[in-house]
């Protein structure tokens, strides 16, 4: 075990697979020699020479044509799209071509060995184009799997099960944690299984459910409800797509109430599809209506920030709305 | 003032613009009409083989494309896309490379599979989305695609492809990389070939796809087939430069412009872009000019936005061109050639037939090949789904007497 930071851990994991695979590149805008603009490909370079880690040109939609070309060859393609608010010029290459490409070819090719990652979220002042969460746009497209960690140790793991399982997937990053998450993690090769949520506390109240970075809020606001006597079980999605129905639907059968938190606009946000499925799944169970405490259906704001996201206070407002119902 | 990345230090001192048609492109052309060599060109290095396999092509792709015109509009197929006039730049390009070398295409170019191997069945089984299909019946008529036959399916959007064939060919050139210095340290066993048209040149992804081939050095031959025409919209209307070819000058890409119905001049150019790419690990950019005689596909119609005179200035037929000159060489036999084209004609039929009574794919193949397996929600859903088609069988009739 090594104390990482998110960074160290995701450079670990791209440094075991371009160990592993020959063919392995990783490629994006100044992920080269600089690293990346958030330096989590350091080193690697150096480690792997100009020809398997390399600046590409400023064109997301070339990166993943690219990458859609090198994953449909057979080499693991580890592309980077700079900040997840950049990803839409590749829309089309991930949405048409890299969720598609098995269907349509009735499995004569495929484009498991893409990895797409990608910084996402807010909290660093970004405002409009430096902190969208923009993971419900692509949970509407079959063929892709869409990952997010919460802090080093889930980074790795999760990482290195997406780049080695046999599809297309979006590993989101919650850059606030970059630097600010650290912990133990192993230097050795590991994996945590895709499609599996973790229940991170037991609790018998109401059920928390999160993702990335939003699990430092739900569980900050857990710990302020349990001061109020309130006890909550939370749980981190880590899946987006596919989802793992079985755990939050037992969760939620003990508590009876469910609130969701994410920080993308809450109209159509991935928490949507669970209130819907959980309500039909639970609907004999539940206490109360499933709240979800998310951003406004505004662009990501910068001035007022503070106001717009779902922090712990509103979510802690949400938990006794929710067991006072 | 300059600066130290990739700007030219030629300094001048007299205020002059570059003229956006500088550079005069020309047209290679090795073949007359009456399919004699002209004077001062030289043909290819081609065998009498490779000859009669491309002629061959063309002659059954010419029959394929006469016919499922026809069976569109019988209403037994519900889409079909002829290459009516490409038949040479297609074919020609194709047989000058190697059978593993990768071909991914835009959606006219089932000569170059045909050419590959792709049978008359296969083709039949793909237009009739039958169980038989490689595609599972997934797709409209005309997107094949096989791994056996280096031929990538074929996805309607446009220009997709062309970025996928930079990464698909740098795929192709990794294990030719010297680790240590980053150089070639052999020769590339295998290439990419990415046809497109015109138009397609005009969607972000050749930009893109292009500028990355070449920042990248991926050894993929850019085939732009500029046929004139982008459905309804002619090529003067989508662009102003002089053709597709100047862009890769603009790029830094070695690029040849050809007469696009002359085999002989489509070979020569494509033998010589292959041996640059799987030499230097560079990109080649081919532009190839010819009419599409036909409609765009058998949704379309040309009489709405081009003229019978036109049509009529521009029907001279790559394939005849092609012909004279095997004849000429005493590689073909006249008589032998016109009970071909008769067989060819029979055996369509009879694979129309065959096809069209083959069964629609099994309902498991709704869901298989989204995923490598299907994940759980889908698989809740395809149980759903059964009991419902088991409840109802008479509204399902394809599948529900074969549900498992």
């Amino acid at each position: 075990m090594a104390k990482m930071n998110m960074l160290h851990a995701i450079n670990s994991a791209l440094d075991i697979t371009m160990a592993e695979h020959p063919q392995a590149c990783i490629f994006g805008e100044d992920v080269g020699y600089f690293g990346g603009v958030f330096r989590a490909t350091s080193g690697l370079q150096e480690k792997y020479g100009q020809h398997r880690v390399f600046n590409t040109p400023l064109t997301e939609q070339g990166i993943l044509g690219f990458a859609n070309g090198l994953a449909a060859f057979g080499a693991p393609a580890l592309a980077e799209i700079q900040f997840a608010d950049y990803i839409f010029p590749a829309f089309d290459q991930i949405v048409n071509e890299s969720a598609k490409f098995r269907y349509r070819s009735g499995n004569e090719f495929n484009v498991g060995n893409l990895t797409i990652r990608t910084p996402y979220g807010g909290g660093i002042a970004g405002g409009l184009y430096h902190s969208q969460s923009p993971e419900a746009y692509f949970a509407h497209t079959p063929g892709l799997k869409i990952v997010v960690p919460r802090n080093p140790y889930q980074a790795k793991g999760l990482l290195r099960a997406s780049i080695k399982d046999d599809n297309p997937v979006i590993f989101f990053e919650p850059k606030r944690l970059y630097r600010a998450s650290t912990g133990e993690v192993p230097e050795e090769d590991y994996s945590i299984e895709l499609g599996k949520a973790e229940v991170v506390e037991q609790g018998s109240d109401v059920t928390l459910l999160a993702w990335g970075a939003q699990m430092e809020i739900i569980e900050d606001a857990a710990k302020q409800a349990a001061e109020q006597g309130i006890s909550c079980e939370v749980i981190d999605l880590r899946s987006i797509l596919p989802w793992d129905l079985d755990t939050i639907a037992k969760s939620v059968t003990k508590t009876g109430r469910l609130v969701i938190s994410h920080e993308a606009p809450i109209t159509n946000g991935f928490g949507s599809e669970i209130a819907a499925t959980i309500q039909q799944e639970c609907f004999l169970h539940l206490e109360s209506p499933i709240l979800r405490v998310c951003g406004l259906d505004t662009p990501y704001p910068l001035a007022l920030e503070k106001e717009y996201v779902p922090d712990a206070l509103k979510v802690l407002a949400a938990i006794k709305q929710s067991v006072e119902f | 003032m300059s600066n130290p990345n990739n700007v030219s230090q030629n300094i001048s001192h007299e205020l002059a613009f570059i003229d956006g048609h500088a550079l005069n492109i020309p047209t290679l052309s090795i073949l007359n009409e009456d399919g004699d060599i002209l004077s001062g060109a030289t043909a290819p290095d081609i065998t009498k083989e490779t000859a009669i396999r491309l002629y061959e092509t063309m002659r059954f792709i010419r029959a394929l494309d006469e016919r499922m015109q026809a069976a569109q509009r019988q209403g037994r197929v519900s889409f079909y896309m002829q290459c009516l006039g490409e038949e040479a730049a297609v074919t020609a390009s194709a047989a000058a490379l190697d059978q593993d070398d990768m071909i991914m295409a835009q959606y006219r170019e089932q000569a170059a599979l045909h050419y590959r191997g792709f049978t008359l069945d296969q083709f039949m089984n793909q237009m009739f989305s039958n169980e038989l299909d490689l595609g599972k019946g997934r797709q409209m008529p005309i997107h094949y695609g096989s791994a056996e036959l280096n031929y990538m399916t074929i996805s309607s959007p446009l220009g997709t492809q062309i970025p996928q064939a930079t990464g698909y060919a740098y795929g192709q050139k990794i294990k030719h990389i010297d680790a240590k210095t980053g150089e070639l340290s052999s020769k590339i066993d295998n290439v990419t070939i990415c046809y497109f048209g015109e138009g397609a040149a005009s969607e972000g992804d050749f930009h893109a796809g292009l500028n990355m081939a070449a920042v990248h050095k991926s050894p993929v031959i850019f085939f732009a087939r500029n046929n004139g025409y982008a459905i309804s919209t002619p090529a003067d209307e989508q662009f102003k430069g002089d053709g597709i070819a100047s862009r890769g000058v603009g790029y830094g890409i070695k690029t040849i412009r050809v007469d696009g119905a002359d085999a002989l001049a489509v070979f020569a150019a494509t033998q010589k872009a292959r041996e640059i790419a799987s030499t230097t690990g560079e990109p080649v950019l081919i532009e190839s000019i010819a009419y599409r005689l036909g409609a765009h596909s058998t949704s379309d119609d040309p009489s709405g936005y081009r003229s019978k005179a036109e049509e009529a200035n521009y029907q001279a037929c790559p394939i005849e061109r092609f012909r004279k000159w095997l004849i000429k060489k005493d590689w073909l036999n006249d008589e032998d050639d016109v009970k071909a084209k008769e067989q060819i004609r029979e055996d369509i039929l009879a694979a129309l037939k065959r096809a069209e009574v083959v069964e629609k794919p099994a309902l498991e193949e709704l869901i298989s090949d989204v995923y490598d397996t299907p994940i759980p929600s889908l698989q809740r859903q395809y149980e759903q789904l059964k009991s419902h088609i088991k409840q109802h069988p008479d509204a399902y009739p394809v599948t529900a007497g074969r549900i498992k």
